[in-house]
């Protein structure tokens, strides 16, 4: 069947904020399919929360909507923009919920929305796990014995047939949230109970245990001729009972004979026709008992996941864009291998290298939390490599992790390493190959690890001859679909190691005779490096493209859109080390290498680069270093005549003690040899420092290195500003009001653009200071700044001579791509020739990004903000007024502002007279008004009922307490000056863990009041970036 | 297994690939091809069809599960001589009854590992498959070069002759099977999924050696005829496709890959050689008549010519061909380069595959192929 001619408009629902289970690989998805469909002559509309995402551009889709994806404003842009069509499989979990609750509720009958690339009842029988096993048996296809409950009764009655140890999954949640393996009965209750919570429908699946049997994956694609193609077999080396996305993964399988194989495809195909999936792409996900060859169904996914995007990248096959072209009507035969150019799509991709996935985890930011690796994700990120062997890949992908701390091996014995693989852990694998290194045999490991010995053996190889699995010389093979039996028109390259030919290594590169620019990606997701930097790698691509020289992309994210073929002019999958970036650079011999897109990543090799004689793009090495090192960065501010936080450095504990008293409590503490910020604290006496310096006392053996303090801003507005710098002129590209105060990580606080209450004076100020920053520093291309005005005086907290978290978000609210421009400079171009508008910030819209916090998702740790930065991902809400944009803000991160309730309002002397103002409006709607001592005197002064209820100190039943037993739902608290954390702190952190929105200024406590009123009117209007931005240079 | 020996892959056109010797340890010389296969291994080298062959695997880990008698496709290896990237000897597999390099080593074939399979397919693909050879190192390049000249050619070559069986077998029919279908098969090198899958559907299938005479078939009980894959040229085999001519319209006629070369060169179609093959286990083969697509399994060097000559059919429709026979249908066709999938004749009972619908290894798509076969002899 060809193209549908009955459709116009489509719209696509995108993931929202990155989440743990739901990261960059449905940006990687939604952009493909935005592409093809607009190839194909359709109308995209885009709905997509998440601002750092390159979908979300305004060139990828007709209209394009960064508002919440919930049904209530999902349906209202419906209403606006009339598509013919919703297509739902390429957003994750989320849109596809949404896509069911569009359904359920009419919306999608009632205008006329027909829902393509998965049916309703499809859906409904993958992701509701009793009809989905209903579908299995009548298929006569085997799953573990299960059971479905909704109470704990129900549970514990079926936990006699079930037997322990028992796996619990909650239905409907992302990465397995809020499930786990009963070994015992109290554990049994203990999940069963967090399951039936975290499942939106209450529903929880309780499985026979098959821990230890083989995982495998496989990506199956399927027509509306019933045409059905494997794409790809994944085999989890981690046996089942570590989650896929937690499990270190290889393609194609390994270990299965081609019988065993041939029914794991077969039983895929079975799958797919079950459950109905009419047209695109599923993962089926099987467990397989290596001694038995018996086969069962664990489950599978209607819609492009996780391992889709690792096995469009393994394979070169992009399941994305097919599977849109599927859903509009074309059959796989009609449809083009883009790699081979050889049709059609309707074949089965055969690889002649090995390709490992390692995750990324971040248990080192969530003191406390249960490090056990289980049916619940728990990795922030993964990195992907390909290898002419598997030992190849397998270390390729490990060194690709760029762990910021190595775990400490050397202090443990060999028996003490083998005994730690009982439960498997995040570090498992490091402790595994040492323990091979040092002798542990492969039977002791399988025995408790129950890999599969393949595997091992292969490890024990690599653990003990590492020299031979990297024998020969590096050569560049393509990626090609077809294991070389078609050429390749597709510049997609890995390296390999291979005996050389006579000539020296038999590259397959044909980098052609153009200039080339290579970009450095950003390497594995993780806390404080996500997607935003990808993002901006993209747009590098995008504009050396433009510039007519050949884009080259570096990275080894399987997720992102940087890493899709498609994004540059060749893209090399390799890790982001010196070693394998140089072994690029010798075959490409670039114009020049740009470092400034990827975070830390690719300015960790800057230095390398440059003494290996490469030339950088844009800012110096050595701007860089002076605005990292803080005596050379310090000197410059003083030069300048800027502010900064008194600060001292300290090589000792007693040199420490010493140098706290001059800059003064309370302090803002950190280690040097932690990277990446870690280990942040604040402190308010002599002691509390003595007691930080003891707990982060440098590891046994290495010196302890510099001790950074400074003196910490109480109460303070902190401020991020993003600007663009050629060396000579400076434009702003936006000035960002924190909604949290100095203290919470930028990265972690909301923010508003253009800012809410700083006065034009102070924004005057901060602009001046930024030109005077961004040229003292010889910046070439982007500069991040952040300031914490306090008093009416001005700090410079820090300034990072790079793209920053925020450039999309900026971009976005004003509608000039940062990066781009950037990039523009860094090429050659001068400011004065981008034409930008004289002011980036225009008066007529108002942007609020909110952080995601993952949490939920991390038993054990406490749900704490701090200078640390915790969260995943964002959001974005815009629109014509601060309280509006900062409600849908609020509702796209989950925790929108209720309707009625209880809010509890405690602030400073200072704001106690304007408090009532928020009293007031929520009182006139109806809400109940609870406050501590002062300010409920303050409030019922002015004639407004309100209940007064104890400070923490004053006694239970106290603020926490409430909080606590949900019986608050909006906190607006603003911060009192005073010394040591105070029960201000404790209440903003108790909120946060609920999800209760907190408001910490007296701003934003309006904000959310005028909003809060009105949205009783009426849904707030949605507004796509197009309708926002007419005009303003893209 | 002793230390390494090095060893290396010369081609007859001077290429060279070098490599560790990791099997038997004396030279093979004979064509070099490539399989795209990812796993299957064992039942790749007892295909029959690869007799006079050294494969290349594309695939790098060769040998990770083992050989078992269960995946044997006939009583012994065909293959000369294995070329692969990085082979192992997993001995320990759940199924593994012995180690896959042990196990080449005593069947007495020679084996080379860590070469640049991927380096040498690009440059067969390019080249087209070629004479070459597998060798000790401490053979000299020369002697090897006088060695793969000695070989001859693939075209032309009557490889049938070397893996026919000496007399007929008779295997099945299965254990409590009612209405037998007796199926009589010239035996040009026969897989064993073929006989199994026919067994398993309820036909007792009778092998005879390829020198069999129309005679003798016509003699026998059978309901059909089956005409087997095998080795070689089909342009080498006439008095094979005269028995064959002679058994059209006889009986029901259904052949595999060779066979389905002979039953076309028998109505007076031709055949030709490929550039480098279809070996592999996924290419796309449309069924003209259904509009379906099987991924199906694939292993032949030679292919069907249209009347009007060439092997491209651009045609999308089950065009009918003008045949000694009368009308036949196109019936499949390769996706990947269009040539000629299958064939049936219109006006008797006789249909072709080019592909391998038994699968061993490969997918089981076009299983299916066996239930219509038996159920049009059974309604014939
Ligand atoms: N019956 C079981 N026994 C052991 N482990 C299991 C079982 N079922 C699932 N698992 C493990 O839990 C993980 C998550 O289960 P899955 O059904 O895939 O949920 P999700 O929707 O989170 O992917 C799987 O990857 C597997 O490792
Ligand atoms: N002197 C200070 N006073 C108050 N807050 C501070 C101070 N220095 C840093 N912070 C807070 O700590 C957070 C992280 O500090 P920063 O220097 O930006 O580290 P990073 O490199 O991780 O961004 C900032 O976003 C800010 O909220
Ligand atoms: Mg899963
Ligand atoms: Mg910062």
């Amino acid at each position: 069947m060809p193209r549908r001619n009955d459709l116009k408009r489509i719209m696509i629902l995108g993931s929202g904020p990155i989440v743990i289970g739901q990261a960059a690989e449905f940006d990687y998805s939604g952009v493909q399919a935005c592409k093809v469909l607009r190839e194909e002559g359709y109308e995209v509309v885009l709905v997509n929360s998440n601002p750092a995402t390159i979908m979300t551009d305004p060139e990828f889709a007709d209209a394009t909507y960064v508002e919440p994806l919930l049904p209530g404003p999902v349906a209202r842009i419906i209403e606006k923009e009339r598509p013919d069509a919703l297509l739902p499989t390429l957003g994750g979990q989320t849109a596809l919920n949404l896509a069911k609750a569009l359904h359920e509720d009419g919306t999608l009958e009632r205008l006329g929305v027909e829902l393509i690339g998965a049916r309703y009842e499809a859906i409904c029988c993958a992701e509701d796990r009793d009809l989905f096993r209903e579908a299995m048996e009548t298929a006569g296809l085997r799953m573990p014995i299960s059971a479905i409950a909704t109470t704990l009764d129900e549970a514990m009655a079926e936990m006699e047939r079930i037997g322990l140890p028992a796996i619990i999954r909650p239905a409907f949640t992302l990465g397995g949230r809020g499930g786990g393996i009963a070994r015992t009965e109290e554990e049994y209750r203990h999940i069963v109970a967090t399951g039936l919570e975290a499942s939106p429908i209450s529903q929880i699946l309780l499985d026979q245990s098959v821990l230890g049997w083989g995982e495998f994956e496989l990506e199956v694609m399927r027509d509306h001729n019933d045409n059905v193609v494997i794409v790809c077999s994944i085999e989890n080396v981690d046996p089942m009972g570590v989650h896929t996305g937690d499990s270190v993964t290889v393609a194609p399988q390994q270990t299965l004979t081609d019988h065993l194989y041939q029914q794991l495809r077969d039983q895929a195909i079975t799958v797919i026709r079950a459950v109905g999936v009419e047209t695109g792409g599923s993962n089926v996900q099987f467990a397989v008992n290596p001694e038995t060859e018996e086969i069962l169904v664990i489950e599978m996914n209607p819609r492009v996941s996780r391992s889709s995007a690792l096995a469009s990248k393994a394979t070169g096959f992009p399941i994305a864009k097919i599977a849109a072209r599927l859903a509009v009507g074309y059959s796989l035969e009609e449809i083009d291998n883009d790699i081979t150019q050889l049709p059609p799509a309707s074949f089965e991709p055969t690889i002649d290298y090995v390709v490992v996935k390692w995750p990324r985890f971040a248990f080192e930011k969530f003191t406390g939390a249960n490090a056990v690796l289980s049916t619940h994700m728990k990795s922030v990120g993964e990195a992907m490599a390909f290898g002419r062997t598997f030992q190849q890949a397998f270390a390729k992908a490990m060194r690709s992790r760029e762990l910021d701390t190595r775990p400490d091996l050397a202090s443990r014995t060999t028996e003490e390493l083998v005994a730690s693989l009982e439960r498997p852990t995040s570090e498992r694998f490091d402790a595994l190959v040492e323990a091979l290194r040092r002798g542990a045999s492969v039977d002791e490991i399988h025995a408790v690890t129950k890999i599969d010995p393949w595997f091992l053996t292969e490890l024990h190889a690599l653990a003990t001859a590492p020299e031979e699995t990297f024998a020969g010389v590096r050569t560049f093979k393509s990626v090609d679909t077809c294991a070389a039996e078609f050429p390749a028109s597709t510049p997609y390259f890995y390296s390999g190691w291979e005996r050389p030919g006579p000539d020296g290594p038999r590259h397959e590169v044909d980098r052609g005779t153009n200039r080339s620019v290579v970009i450095l990606g950003a390497g594995p997701n993780r806390i404080g490096q996500g997607i935003e930097f990808d993002y901006c790698c993209v747009h590098a691509a995008m504009t050396v493209r433009d510039s007519g020289r050949d884009a080259v992309m570096i990275n080894c994210n399987p997720e992102t859109v940087s890493t899709d073929y498609d994004t540059s002019d060749r893209l090399y999958f390799e890790p982001l080390t010196l070693e394998d970036v140089l072994g690029v650079l010798e075959v490409e011999k670039p114009e020049g290498v740009i470092v400034q897109f990827g975070g830390q990543t690719p300015l960790k090799l800057a230095a390398g680069l440059v003494e290996a004689g490469i030339p950088l793009l844009g800012t110096s090495v050595d701007a860089i270093d002076l605005a990292e090192d803080r005596g050379r960065f310090g000197a410059l501010l003083a030069r300048l005549g800027h502010e900064a936080p008194p600060y001292a450095t300290a090589h000792s504990v007693d040199e420490a003690l010493a140098a706290a008293e001059g800059v003064g409590f309370p302090l803002l503490v950190r280690p040097s040899y932690v990277l990446g910020g870690r280990a942040m604290e604040i402190v308010y006496s002599a002691d509390g420092l003595r007691d930080y310096l003891d707990r982060h006392a440098p590891p046994t053996g290495e010196a302890r290195g510099e001790i950074f303090l400074d003196r910490f801003l109480e109460n303070a507005i902190e401020v991020d500003v993003d600007a663009l710098c050629d060396g000579e002129e400076v434009w702003i590209g936006g000035i960002m009001q924190h909604v949290e105060e100095a203290g919470i990580h930028s990265g972690d606080s909301a923010c508003v653009l253009p800012p809410h209450s700083l006065g034009g004076d102070m924004l005057d100020l901060i602009r001046e200071q930024t030109r005077a920053l961004a040229l003292g520093l010889g910046v070439v291309g982007l500069l991040n700044v952040q300031y914490a005005v306090l008093g009416g005086r001005l700090f410079v907290i820090e300034a990072n001579p790079r793209a920053s978290r925020t450039v999309p978000f900026v971009s976005k609210a004003i509608g000039v791509p940062l990066a781009k421009m950037a990039c523009r400079i860094m090429l050659g171009e001068r400011i004065a020739e981008l034409g930008l508008p004289s002011e980036a910030m225009r008066g007529d819209h108002v942007s609020v990004k909110e952080a995601v916090l993952p949490f939920d998702r991390f038993d054990g740790s406490d749900a704490l903000l701090g200078p640390e930065m915790r969260s995943t991902g964002e959001v974005m809400g815009i629109a014509r007024d601060f309280p509006t944009a900062f409600a849908k803000a609020q509702a796209a991160a989950g925790a929108a502002l209720p309707q009625e309730g209880t809010v509890f309002i405690t602030v400073c002397d200072a704001d106690k007279p304007a408090a009532f103002a928020i009293a007031q409006t929520l009182h006139d709607h109806g809400f109940r008004i609870v406050a501590t001592g002062g300010t409920a005197a303050a409030i019922a002064r002015m004639g407004i009922p309100v209940v007064t209820i104890n400070k923490i100190g004053e006694g239970s039943p106290h603020v926490v307490d409430w909080i606590e037993r949900g019986d608050v739902q909006l906190v607006v608290n603003t911060p009192t000056g005073s010394g040591a954390r105070t029960d201000g702190w404790e209440i903003r952190r108790a909120a946060i863990a609920r999800g209760i929105p907190c408001l910490t200024t007296l701003s934003g406590g309006l904000a959310a009041a005028r909003a809060i009123a009105a949205a009783r009117t009426r849904d707030p209007e949605p507004l796509s970036l197009q309708e926002i931005h007419v005009g303003t240079p893209a | 297994m002793s230390a390494p020996m090095t060893a290396y892959v010369l081609l007859e056109d001077g290429t060279r690939f070098d490599g560790l010797a990791c099997g038997a340890d004396h030279h093979a010389v004979g064509e070099v091809v490539f399989t795209t296969g990812m796993s299957g291994y064992q039942e790749s080298v007892t295909d029959p069809s690869f007799a006079g062959q050294l494969i290349t695997f594309t695939y790098p880990h060769i040998g990770n599960y083992g050989v078992s008698e269960a995946a044997m496709e006939s009583d012994r290896i065909h293959s000369r001589a294995v070329i692969m990237r990085a082979a192992r000897n997993t001995e320990d597999a759940p199924t593994a009854e012995r180690g896959w390099l042990d196990w080449l080593v005593d069947c007495g074939v020679p084996a080379i590992t860590d070469v640049d399979t991927r380096a040498l397919v690009r440059h067969i693909r390019q080249a087209g498959s070629m004479r070459g050879g597998v060798f000790p190192a401490a053979v000299a390049e020369s002697e090897a070069r006088e060695l793969i000249a000695a070989e001859p050619p693939m075209a032309g070559r009557n490889l049938a002759r070397e893996v026919t069986p000496a007399e007929a077998t008779v295997h099945g029919p299965a254990p409590g099977t009612t209405d037998i279908v007796r199926v009589h098969a010239i035996d040009c090198g026969v897989k064993g999924s073929i006989v199994r899958h026919l067994v398993a559907r309820g036909a007792q299938v009778t092998l005879h050696p390829c020198t069999v005479t129309a005679e003798d078939l016509l003699a026998t009980d059978a309901d059909a005829f089956f005409l087997a894959n095998g080795p070689g040229d089909p342009a080498a085999l006439d008095d094979v496709v005269d028995t064959v001519r002679e058994l059209i319209g006889k009986r029901p006629v259904w052949g595999i890959c060779l066979g389905h070369q002979l039953l076309c060169r028998a109505v007076g179609l031709g055949t030709t050689k490929l550039p480098f093959g279809h070996r592999g286990a996924n290419h796309p083969v449309k069924d003209l008549r259904t509009g379906r697509i099987e991924i199906t399994s694939q292993n032949h060097g030679f292919a069907v010519t249209a009347p009007q000559g060439g092997v491209r059919i651009e045609a999308d429709e089950p065009v009918r061909w003008n045949t000694d026979f009368g009308e036949a249908a196109l019936t499949h066709v390769n996706l990947y380069d269009r040539t000629v999938e299958g064939l049936e004749l219109l006006e008797v009972e006789s249909a072709t595959v080019q592909y391998h619908p038994e699968a061993g290894p490969g997918p089981n798509d076009a299983l299916y192929q066996f239930d219509r076969f038996l159920e049009a002899v059974r309604n014939a």
